[in-house]
């Protein structure tokens, strides 16, 4: 095993060895902090209960000072890395330059409070763990001072810290010092924390902890696993969704030198190899007869068309106020609307990949995943085992955006089946076709919207009807996100939309129609469809009420909106309303998401019939700021990851298969389309939101309602394009 | 085959046909250099040669036998580069997974145009994606790694 699953942040092997020696005597605090808050996700009985003190822990103190923080989010590059310690440092008073992250092994005591197991998702690491790391800190401070007050015999209430040190009149030690004698010491059962009003850190621009290791090439990602004698795998999955493998005939895919050996797995045949360029050219050699079933008659042509169908008449209600048709048939001014998404590929920069060993004791993973608790389940399921017996060891992640949170744990099942059936450990590793032809797809929308106007301009009834696959049915998250046949995922941010409460007439449906296709949470999930469509017929209610959209925007939010706060924040940075270069126009976008509420302006042109966002400017209030860097850089991602889904990228099928296979078809935003990015963070007391998803919602509408006030033509469609 | 990996000569087995990026990544065990796309679309596999900047996962080894090969890991493990020095300042990273190719195109970039506009970093930087979308840090630490590129000069 050439490299430690441990201290992934530190580049050299020679020094991480170093403070593990030092780590040996120091001093580990677990806690668990139990929280009222609902779990979200299902589990078959209770949790099982954390231990009250575990070796597997939050906070390590070196006796050479260092203090390591063990994330139990998984870091993906929305900094959770950072601002996780820089929670637990706040507390503990330590030099913020001695701390450094860890990645936590899979234990129930790394369970994410919000969900009831260990997963990294919804935009919660911060928020769901904010007090858990402020205690853990404040626990780790408060043993130290008692070691120091037992040394020096003196009371731990006339000790005070500071930057790594307790201090005690002239009596100073470092925490290094202290930490053997306060391992040896009860946790307290309770602490104090500091007052927000005395935050050294947490508000305070800070710079990332995994830096160096990213830009020395030296940060492990799951890519990176390496140990003697491990196999690299490629899979050959059936060419259409719900294909089986017939036959097949592996005699050339062994011929190739390099190969070892070839097996079913239940996903197809994997070839595996001494190295990956054998293992390709292997699996290209494979002979294989499928049974294509009845996948081979999907159509993106015919599933739109359908879609269209059914949109025709409302589905299940997951919204209703007053009696809408009524309303809508009396209407002097009704406007009608119809929008549609596409199936969107999630295409992390790393590939997906899994290494697997089973071994004696049980099995051993080493991968980038967002769900280690449901990934220890299914590698027990598969391989007969209880769930304690399989260690993950969570490597970065080469982007996550929802594909690494999958309730199969697709990626990682097939590399412990191919483990198990080839007897050795084995790393399978998805090229990019295999990723762009692999599914789990953001799942296909439409939208039909109707609207009638009453004479003050403002919708008097709201009819929408929403269509496209339940991502959680079929799951054992569907328990919990589906009921009465509507899944919460699937209306979010339009059945819960605060437009509705001024609407005497509003309903909100949905159709769920079954496809052979795998669907899966996408950035910003529900809101990823919702955003776009619902701020997009509302600037088309502005223009047909003849208003101004920030007029209107102000006119349909209630006065204390957080969106319509946001908004104007905005509108007053962007300079709404002035006037822009020749051939440019603007348009915005607010929507909430994940707890916040996020609004954006977009500064458009029209080059040669391709649409340019030159400038965005985005407001964003989050509750309390843990990290005003990282906000700015997750608003900065999700606004260039909306962007390629404005503006370019489509999954489509014909004849069963998927169109695209790789960045040239499944076109992502590349520098040269970067818009100049203004992030403004709104001075808010409100409970904390996450960051990672909600700047993503508001920027295709704004994009496309930017386009309208340019060229008058709306465009209703995604990826947005004028041909 | 031989190779001339960061001024050290490898001896190397592997087929004609193998492209850089995997003799590196699974035969000489240098792992900084990152599989992305496979077909030379996303830059993360970006190595020099000769100083030059190409895309390793489509260019077989063997073709590059006489030839000075410079990976990620040539910049040293201390983050003492200009290059790695302005991406740590402007907080760049994210997942982090394409950056070793961003820094490889941004180190060929300034070694050609030592003091960059926006559109010329746009254009020698275009052939790398970046998922996370961290492209406008990209730009201001490709002016900010010119700028101690020249103090570095300076001080020489």
């Amino acid at each position: 095993m050439t490299r430690d699953p441990g201290d992934l942040s530190q580049p050299s092997r020679r020094h991480f060895l170093a403070t593990t020696a030092t780590l040996a005597g120091g001093l580990v605090i677990a806690c668990f902090v139990p929280f009222g808050r609902q779990r979200l996700f299902a589990q078959e009985g209770a949790p099982p209960a954390p231990p009250a003190m575990d070796p597997n822990a939050f906070v390590r103190i070196g006796n050479d000072n260092t203090i390591t923080i063990l994330i139990k989010h998984s870091e993906m590059g929305q900094g959770v890395g950072t601002s996780l310690p820089m929670v637990v440092a706040e507390e503990l008073d330590c030099d913020w330059s001695k701390v450094r992250m860890e990645n936590a092994p899979n234990a129930q005591v790394y369970a994410n409070n919000a969900f009831g197991i260990q997963g990294t998702g919804g935009s919660t690491s911060t928020l769901e763990s904010f007090d858990q790391m402020r205690q853990a800190g404040a626990m780790a401070r408060a043993m130290l001072v008692d070691a120091a007050a037992q040394r020096w015999k003196v009371a731990a209430g006339d000790c005070r810290t500071e930057d790594g040190f307790v201090i005690c009149g002239a009596h100073k030690a470092s925490y290094g010092e202290l930490a053997d004698a306060a391992s040896k010491l009860k946790p307290p059962a309770k602490v104090t924390l500091k007052d927000p009003k005395n935050w050294k850190l947490i508000g305070k621009p800070t710079r990332r902890i995994d830096s160096l290791a990213k830009v020395t090439g030296t940060a492990g990602f799951g890519m990176d696993v390496q140990h003697p004698g491990l196999l690299t795998g490629v899979i050959a999955r059936a060419p259409v969704f719900g294909g089986k493998v017939k036959s097949f005939n592996a005699t050339k895919a062994r011929a190739v030198p390099g190969v070892v050996d070839v097996v079913q797995v239940p996903s197809g045949i994997a070839v595996l190899a001494r190295h990956f360029w054998a293992a390709r050219k292997g699996r290209d050699a494979l002979e294989i007869e499928w049974d294509l079933g009845a996948g081979t008659s999907l159509s993106t042509v015919a599933m739109r068309a359908d879609y269209r169908e059914r949109a025709k008449a409302p589905g299940a209600v997951a919204k209703q106020a007053g009696d809408v048709d009524a309303v809508l048939k009396a209407a002097d001014k009704r406007v009608d609307a119809e929008y549609e998404l596409p199936f969107l590929a999630h295409a992390p920069m790393e590939p997906l990949n899994c290494t697997a060993e089973v071994n004696k004791d049980g099995c051993e993973i080493w991968t980038g995943t967002q769900f280690q608790g449901v990934d220890q389940g299914v590698v027990a399921q598969i391989l007969g085992i209880k769930p304690e017996q399989v260690k993950i060891n969570t490597q970065f992640l080469g982007g996550g955006f929802g594909r690494r949170a999958n309730p199969h744990s697709d990626f990682i099942a097939e590399a412990v089946h191919a483990a198990k059936a080839a007897n050795k450990p084995v790393k399978i590793v998805w090229t990019r076709e295999d990723d762009i032809h692999g599914g789990y797809y953001r799942p296909m929308w439409l939208s039909r919207f109707s609207a009638a106007l009453g004479a003050d301009g403002k919708p008097s009834a709201w009819s929408h009807t929403i269509v496209g696959q339940s991502i959680s049915a079929g799951t054992p998250f569907a328990a919990f996100s589906v009921k009465d046949g509507i899944d919460s995922a699937s209306v979010e941010g339009a059945a819960d939309s605060p437009y509705l409460a001024a609407i005497p007439a509003h309903r909100v449906d949905l159709h769920t129609p079954e496809t052979p296709i795998p669907t899966l949470w996408w950035r910003s999930v529900g809101h990823s469809h919702t955003g776009f469509v619902m701020e997009s017929f509302v600037d088309e209610l502005a223009h047909a009420a003849k208003t101004d959209p920030l007029a209107y925007h102000r006119k349909l939010l209630p006065a204390d909106s957080r969106n319509l706060r946001a908004l104007e924040l905005a509108a007053k940075e962007f300079g709404w309303g002035k006037p822009l270069p020749k051939g440019h126009a603007a348009g915005l976008a607010a929507h909430a998401s994940f707890g916040s509420h996020v609004a954006q302006i977009a500064e458009v042109s029209v080059e040669n019939g391709k649409i340019r966002v030159h400038r965005v400017v985005c407001a964003i209030d989050c509750g309390p700021v843990v990290n005003p860097l990282t906000i700015e850089a997750q608003m900065q991602s999700a606004i260039a990851f909306g962007l390629s889904a404005a503006l370019h990228s489509e999954i489509t099928f014909k004849d069963g298969k998927v169109e695209q296979s790789n960045f040239n078809d499944y076109v992502v935003l590349r520098i040269d389309e970067m818009p100049k990015v203004e992030v403004h963070i709104v001075n808010s007391t409100e409970k904390m939101g996450g960051v990672g998803e909600p700047g993503l919602p508001p920027i295709a509408p704004a994009v496309a309602n930017a386009v309208f006030a340019l060229t008058g033509k709306r465009l209703r469609k995604l990826p947005l394009t004028l041909a | 085959m031989k190779l001339d990996i960061n001024g050290r000569e490898h001896e190397v087995d592997a087929p004609d046909d193998m492209p850089l990026l995997w003799v590196l990544r699974d035969v000489v065990g240098l792992t900084g250099t990152k599989f992305g796309c496979g077909v030379a679309l996303c830059g993360a596999c970006t190595v020099h040669v000769d100083g030059e900047p190409i895309r390793s996962c489509v260019t077989p080894a063997s073709a590059l036998q006489r030839k000075r090969i410079t990976t990620i890991e040539s910049l040293g493990t201390d983050g003492s580069h200009p290059v790695q020095r302005a991406w740590i300042e402007h907080d760049v990273v994210q997942c982090g997974y394409c950056q070793s190719g961003q820094i490889m195109s941004a180190v060929a970039l300034l070694k050609v145009t030592p003091k960059p506009t926006d559109a010329d970093i746009d254009q020698a930087m275009a052939g790398n994606i970046c998922r996370c979308g961290t492209y406008q840090r990209i730009r201001s630490a490709v002016h900010r790694a010119a700028e101690l590129s020249e103090e570095k000069h300076h001080d020489a």
